[in-house]
Parts: C-alpha cells; sequence; structure tokens
C-alpha cells in the first residue's frame, strides 16, 4: 500500500556545502530508486539543537516529504543509521490531516492558522469576560 | 439597628470567577498538531520541559494524546530539550 512519509534527518554541521548536496542527494536517489514519488522537499539549513548531540551544538536540518510502500521506509532507515554524517532522523507516517496541513503550509497562509485561531479565541475571552461583567 | 443586608459597597467587588476551561484543539478545528512547530508546542510544557497534564491545559483526551506525540518528536529531533531550566 503506497502511504504518504515525512522524513527528517539532521546532519552534523562539519560538512561543507558538497558534502551537504552529496548527503541529501544521496537520500533523494535512494528514494527514487524504491519507486517513490517526491512530494516536497524542505531545506531548514543550520539550526541551533536545542541539546547536544555528538557534541555538536548545532545541525543542518532537511525533510522529505514523500509517497512510497512501506517496506521502503525500513531501506532507508538502514542506510541512515549507517551514515555517520547523520546526527538524528525521524520518519513519519502522514494521516489524512498531516497531508492537508503540509499541503496548506505549502501554498502559504497556514503560519497563520493557528495564530489567527489563537486570535479568534482570545477575541472570545474577551466577550465572555464582558458578559460576566453585565 | 444596622442590618448585615444593608452594607453596600461603593464599587462592586470582583470575585474571581474560575472560567471553564476548554480544549483549544475542538474549539478552533484544529485536526493536526505540528511536531515541527516547537513555538506553538511550548505552551503545552512547563519550564522544565516537562509535559502539563490536560486537567491544567484543558485539552481533550483525544488531542492530549497528539500532543504528546508531537513534543517527544520535537524532543527527539532537538527542537524542544528532553531537561531545561528556566525554560519560559
Amino acid at each position: 500500500m503506497i502511504k504518504q512519509y515525512e522524513t527528517v534527518f539532521i546532519m552534523t554541521p562539519v560538512l561543507s556545502e558538497e558534502q551537504i548536496k552529496e548527503t541529501v542527494g544521496k537520500y533523494q536517489a535512494l528514494l527514487k530508486e524504491g519507486g517513490a514519488e517526491i512530494v516536497d522537499e524542505n531545506k531548514w539549513g543550520m539550526r541551533k539543537l536545542a541539546y547536544p548531540i555528538q557534541k555538536k551544538t548545532s545541525g543542518y536540518y532537511y525533510l522529505i516529504e514523500f509517497k512510497a510502500e512501506g517496506s521502503l521506509i525500513a531501506k532507508l532507515e538502514t542506510a541512515y543509521k549507517r551514515d555517520e554524517r547523520l546526527l538524528r532522523f525521524l520518519t513519519v507516517s502522514l494521516d489524512k490531516y498531516a497531508i492537508a496541513y503540509n499541503e496548506k503550509k505549502r501554498n502559504g497562509g497556514l503560519k497563520s492558522q493557528q495564530k489567527a485561531a489563537e486570535k479568534k479565541e482570545m477575541k472570545e475571552e474577551v466577550k465572555q469576560e464582558v458578559k460576566t461583567e453585565e | 439597628m444596622a442590618n448585615d443586608t444593608e452594607i453596600k459597597f461603593l464599587t462592586p467587588i470582583k470575585l474571581e470567577t474560575q472560567r471553564k476551561k476548554y480544549c483549544r484543539f475542538k474549539k478552533s478545528g484544529i485536526k493536526y498538531i505540528d511536531y515541527k512547530d516547537a513555538d506553538f508546542l511550548l505552551k503545552f510544557v512547563n519550564e522544565q520541559g516537562k509535559i502539563l497534564p490536560a486537567r491544567i491545559t484543558g485539552t481533550s483526551r483525544k488531542y492530549q494524546r497528539k500532543v504528546a506525540q508531537a513534543v517527544k518528536r520535537a524532543r527527539h529531533l532537538a527542537l524542544m530539550p528532553y531537561v531545561a531550566d528556566l525554560l519560559k
């Protein structure tokens, strides 16, 4: 069964630009070989880690969203485990809400969704307060 | 004779009325909680980075599970700390 997945990996900060490209390319190739369809890619770039991993305080984040057979995930993760250039990785399968969320985010205008919802909440709270005061 | 009921205040005393807690996800129709959005998840942890119980945040059981899952994923990717001091 084909499902949609999302994978994030963190590369060590010591890599050069070229090495980063090479590493990313390797996984793209691996996915394509396994018959996956890459839906989206997102380079988060260098980020500070919340806690040190292998004595590194920053890392290079990269996200790939793809559609593939479930059996490909095991192959991908073994490749991850064997790679010394990676600090961390995470692969999750996406449910229908997650897919919708990501699509919305890609088309812009989502960043504010949660914030807008909160604003609405705030307004309603204010209204409630006014009511109670009355 | 002064009656107790006759006592009047110049300004009405404000009684602390406890606002009813509610699940923010149900109310605003958020179906998916993104583990990549660390700033948002920060609302569901305390200063030490521990996940707050639903009884404090008011989140429903269904979404509390999702919040917990998202926080744990964010921790794994070093977007949020496992242990912290003075996170907020």
